[in-house]
């Protein structure tokens, strides 16, 4: 028993958040039976928030990185893992989304997956989340290529499985939109590697210093720039990159759709940050180069032109994922403010974010079980039969739309105080002006759900059964508590911010 | 470091558990025990600032109990709980829910102590209320909930905007008397002007509230605007640029009240004309007519609902509100029609009734600084209160030819309700002390003075007379005839002529301002429905190769734009 001692646990923490789902995924493939493969994809889910919640709080007590060399190679040579207060904080965000919405998966999936293809889609989901806690806890960007391939190899299979036709069409026009923005990333990062011959995250950032210097390295690295930023973009879904997004959202299974929500464009998003702030130094990216100013433009065209298409959308699936183009636009927009207040408040916003947006998609996925459809003239008076969760979706709603009091908010005020700090008055008023049109959306909906006659489909419909409604309610629930108690949203990002922001000065 | 609670956090936590509730009985005495116990927590509180917390860094004062935060939270609550006592037959959960989560809000607002603590508040006013729009399940109450809920909101989020430039450039929240000299102050006396329906931002009053519930109406009216009002109290008092906005909220309403046939909308535009004394008094600023103020606010959301649920009433049994079908009913409703008369009295500031100790109070005001322009306003929109609110609704909804409609008296918890509010009027009106005693200011006033009362009474016995010729001699058919009397009447000094020429020249470009804004909105709509909508080129699904060419345009933009 000495062997496994806390003690000689604790050191391989970190290996063990990415080995312990790819192994759980190893496990399922062998279980025929979906529930036994739902159990194991359960447990294993389970463990991970409190290992990477273990890991952030350590970190956040020393205030030092912790950094896992992976056979012992040395960082140049081996591949590191690296946790500190910023990918110990998207970690935590990833693995509790992926732990909460395990109770929800076992009648959703049953519902609308086949028999033979259930345990494999536990299989695919526990390789997703491997891939993501992986892309978010390696110290190497080629080790995050590979993972960032592993996830999106997985995602496609998630979304692919969905009952309607038109998912596998999505899934194909992701598979290849996605290949093409980890080429880019991928050809970025050889840039990189030629330039300075090291992948490692922490050398790069010293030897690019001095190659940006040099004439004759220079134009290469800001080549590679611009192809990691532009094919993490595309990732993330940046406008106008995103067009794969709506119908991989609305088409995949209503779990598959509630995980990536929450997650997958978060990984890509810290990804992004990890390589302009950690890597290039965002002196010289923000602020030499006019990426910034793009990223800035692209996210007010995201927040705006998404969520007008989201106000005429008439699938409520796909009315959500024009809502998440928008809401990564504040994400992106306060990174590219990169003041402490706007740093803070994208990073506090991933969190808000994922858990509002799974909530939505989660009470979806309860009505999709309930009605078989999501289309508007289908789910119409729902609310009457389905309060409880449709009373949910409405806080989640709320919180979407940054009303006070709820998590939203507290993202929305600290963008405007970056765009305050910064003297950049318009964009105050662009924050503010586009967030009405998510009332509109979300009163839309608010107002089709509640206020309309139960459509023929809706008044057969009964209240989702408890297993749905707990996840639902543990995630509005903390929309709710992490509007007023924001120690562990602000107050881990504003650490995070510091680092970054001092990382580079 | 305290931790009072603010009493309109117990009426909206409260307000949560009402749908859990089994029974229209138990629910019925829950939803009336709550603006009770919060009302006895009230009293027993101590005035000055509590319930400090911190909040991003921020240190709110989420409850200041002061003599002019009292006086707006006493109301508040009793309309709160005239509001449940009517409402009290509906069965429907999620309006009470929102309406008492709605005033629960607004109560917390004017004690908030703080910015952000009255924008939360702010906010949730304006979230909660649009369910008693659309609670009327209807095709134009939907769409008039949903512009109403973006105006609301966008007050809010100007609010926002305001609030957070004036902490960047003061480093204070502090919830106090604001300038017009700064964007911030601009940016809030906008929001707070929104939720005041200030001219030309008014029209969202009587786009929405004439098309909530029966009951929605009823609580809508009493909080939205009076708590802008309160806040307007609160930060901009003396503000010269009131008193024009003021007295032009007091006149301008008195046009469309004149020859609109929806009684609950006639009682919308006779809503904005009483804010307008209320705007007056603030820009005055003297501790006179900031009384008149306060006491005006207290009166005119008492008898405001009371007409408000007369009319409802009316609605919830004949089925119509318009003045056109109605007639007679005081044979049917004879308590309804006794208490509107009272409502109609009190607007009307008949001596003895509520409205004439408060009104009296803001048009003294206005004489004693020399406001003498504004003075001759408030008078001759005091006439025009009297025409629309006085005589047309009584006489329309309950007189008038008989539409041979008959039905049964309102049902009794509506009496009730109608009954204490008829009370509160004739009781302030008689003993207006107690009220006074309440005000944020000592009071050296006396309504009942001779002068003051034989000046009312003179304005009034005028039209009393004139009406009682007119119906005598058969001059004007029914319907018009009070319309038609108390034009005569009022502008018998600039002319009937004037009044008609001037009758028409607002029909003509209130119909082409909304011909245009019509066409203009359709225009913007279809243009978004073409880019956005299904069919648009950001709405629908791209083929592959699209996606691939935004996503190299992209690269070469940064590549490019990196080498220059």
């Amino acid at each position: 028993m000495n062997a496994l001692s806390w003690g000689a646990v604790e050191p391989q923490l970190p290996i063990l958040l990415v080995v312990i789902p790819l192994l759980g995924a190893l496990l399922t493939t062998f279980l025929r039976n979906s529930f036994m493969a739902w159990l194991v994809a359960t447990v294993v889910a389970f463990t991970l928030p409190f290992i990477s919640i273990h890991l952030l709080v350590s970190v956040l007590e020393t205030g030092q990185p912790i950094v896992y060399k992976i056979g012992n190679w040395e960082a140049p040579f081996g591949i590191v893992y690296r946790v500190d207060q910023l990918s110990g904080y998207v970690l935590s965000v990833i693995a509790i989304i992926g732990a909460v919405i395990m109770p929800f998966a076992r009648r959703s999936v049953a519902a609308e997956i086949e028999e033979r293809a259930r345990s494999w889609y536990y299989t695919m989901y526990l390789l997703c989340l491997a891939g993501l806690l992986g892309i978010v806890i390696t110290g190497d960007a080629f080790n995050a290529f590979v993972f960032l391939e592993i996830s999106s190899l997985a995602t496609y299979v998630l979304i692919a499985l969905g009952k309607n036709r038109r998912a596998l069409l999505a899934a194909y026009q992701y598979l290849i939109m996605g290949t093409i923005g980890a080429t880019l990333y991928v050809i970025g990062v050889g840039l990189l590697y030629v330039v300075t011959g090291t992948l490692n995250f922490d050398d790069l950032a010293s030897r690019l210093s001095a190659a940006i210097i040099d004439p004759g390295q220079r134009n290469a690295v800001v080549t590679a720039l611009g192809f990691i930023v532009v094919g993490l973009s595309l990732k993330l879904a940046l406008f106008p990159m995103h067009m794969w997004l709506p119908n991989a959202y609305a088409y995949a299974p209503s779990f598959a759709t509630a995980f990536l929500a929450g997650t997958a464009t978060k990984a890509a998003i810290y990804l992004l940050v990890r390589v302009v702030f950690s890597v290039f130094g965002v002196g010289m990216t923000l602020e030499n180069l006019p990426i910034g100013e793009v990223v800035i433009v692209l996210s007010i065209a995201a927040m705006f032109l998404a969520s007008i298409s989201a106000v005429f959308e008439t699938n409520a699936k796909r009315m959500l994922a024009y809502s998440s183009v928008a809401q990564i636009g504040y994400i992106t927009l306060g990174i590219a403010i990169a003041n402490q207040a706007g740093m803070t408040g994208s990073l506090a916003h991933i969190a808000n974010h994922a858990i509002m947006k799974t909530a939505l998609f989660l009470a979806l996925g309860a009505v999709f079980y309930r009605v078989g459809s999501v289309l508007y003239s289908d789910i119409s008076g729902i609310g009457r039969k389905m309060p409880l969760t449709m009373a949910a979706f409405a806080v989640a709603g709320l919180g979407l739309m940054g009303t006070p009091g709820t998590a939203g908010f507290i993202s929305k005020w600290y963008l405007a105080v970056a765009a305050i700090d910064d003297g950049m008055y318009s964009v105050v008023f662009l924050i503010v002006a586009s967030s009405l049109i998510s009332v509109v959306y979300i009163g839309r909906i608010t107002e089709v759900v509640w206020f309309r006659e139960p459509s023929k489909a809706a008044a057969k419909a009964k209240e989702a059964p408890l297993s749905m409604l707990i996840p639902l309610w543990l995630l509005v629930g903390a929309t709710i508590y992490l509007g007023f108690d924001t120690r562990a949203t602000v107050g881990t990002a504003s650490e995070a911010a510091k680092m970054l922001l001092e990382g580079v000065q | 470091m305290t931790n009072e609670l603010n009493p309109g956090l117990i009426i909206i936590l409260g307000a949560l558990l009402v749908p859990l509730l089994p029974g229209r009985v138990l629910r019925g005495a829950y939803m009336l025990l709550l603006p009770i116990a919060a009302f006895a927590y009230l009293m027993g509180l101590p005035m000055g600032e509590m319930g400090q917390i911190e909040l991003m860094n921020l240190s709110l004062v989420t409850l200041r109990v002061d003599k002019l935060s009292f006086v707006f939270g006493t109301i508040f609550l009793i309309a709160t709980l005239l509001g449940v006592i009517y409402a009290l037959h509906v069965g429907d959960w999620v309006q009470h829910t929102a309406g008492l989560i709605y005033s629960g809000s607004a109560i917390g607002a004017v004690f908030a102590g703080d910015f952000v603590t009255l924008f939360i508040f702010w906010e949730i006013t304006a979230i909660s209320s649009v369910f008693l729009v659309w609670a009327s399940r209807n095709s134009s109450a939907m769409a008039a909930g949903l512009r109403y809920l973006v105006i609301q909101v966008g007050s809010g989020v100007i609010l926002l905007a305001g609030v957070l430039i004036h902490y960047q450039q003061t480093g204070s929240i502090a919830f106090g008397a604001m300038g017009t000299e700064t964007l911030a102050g601009q940016l809030i006396l906008i929001a707070f002007g929104i939720k005041c329906a200030f001219p030309l931002l008014h029209n969202w009053l009587q786009d929405a509230y004439p098309q909530a519930t029966v009951t929605g109406t009823v609580i809508l009216s009493a909080f939205t605007t009076k708590l802008a009002v309160y806040a307007l109290a609160r930060g901009y008092a003396g503000t010269e640029i009131l008193i024009p906005i003021g007295a032009v909220m007091t006149a301008f309403p008195i046009f469309f009240a004149v020859i609109e046939n929806d009684l609950r909308r006639v009682l919308a535009y006779s809503l904005n004309n009483q804010l307008g004394f209320m705007v007056v008094g603030i820009g005055i600023g003297t501790e006179l007519a900031l009384n008149g103020t306060a006491a005006h606010a207290f009166c005119h959301i008492l008898y405001k609902a009371l007409l408000f649920m007369a009319m409802g009433a009316v609605l919830y049994r004949v089925g119509t509100i318009k003045g056109s079908e109605l007639g007679g009913l005081y044979r049917s409703m004879p308590w309804t029609t006794v208490f509107c008369i009272v409502g109609a009295a009190s607007i009307s500031a008949f001596p003895l009734f509520s409205g004439f100790i408060s009104k009296s109070l803001i048009i003294s005001a206005a004489m004693k600084e020399g406001y003498y322009w504004v003075w001759l306003t408030l008078l001759f929109a005091s006439a025009g209160v009297f025409h629309h609110s006085g005589i047309k609704i009584p006489y329309f909804a309950f007189f008038a030819h008989d539409s041979g409609k008959r039905c049964e008296e309102a049902p009794m918890n509506m009496l009730i309700a109608m009954a204490i509010a008829a009370a509160f009027c004739i009781g302030l009106g008689v003993y207006p002390d107690p009220l006074y005693a309440l005000l944020p200011y000592e009071v050296k006033y006396d309504a009942y003075s001779l002068e003051h009362v034989v000046t009312q009474l003179q304005l009034l016995m005028f039209s009393a007379l004139a009406f009682t010729v007119l119906m005598r001699t058969g001059i004007y058919p029914p319907e018009l005839k009070s319309i038609n009397l108390d034009t005569d009447w009022f502008y018998r000094v600039p002319g009937r002529h004037l009044a008609q020429v001037a009758n028409q020249f607002r029909s003509i470009t209130w119909q082409w301002v909304a011909d245009s804004t019509v066409k203009l909105a359709t225009k913007v709509h279809n243009a978004l429905y073409r880019h956005h909508g299904p069919e648009g080129w950001f709405g629908r699904s791209w083929p592959t190769g699209t996606m691939a060419f935004w996503t190299t345009v992209t690269l070469g933009a940064v590549v490019i734009l990196s080498y220059l």
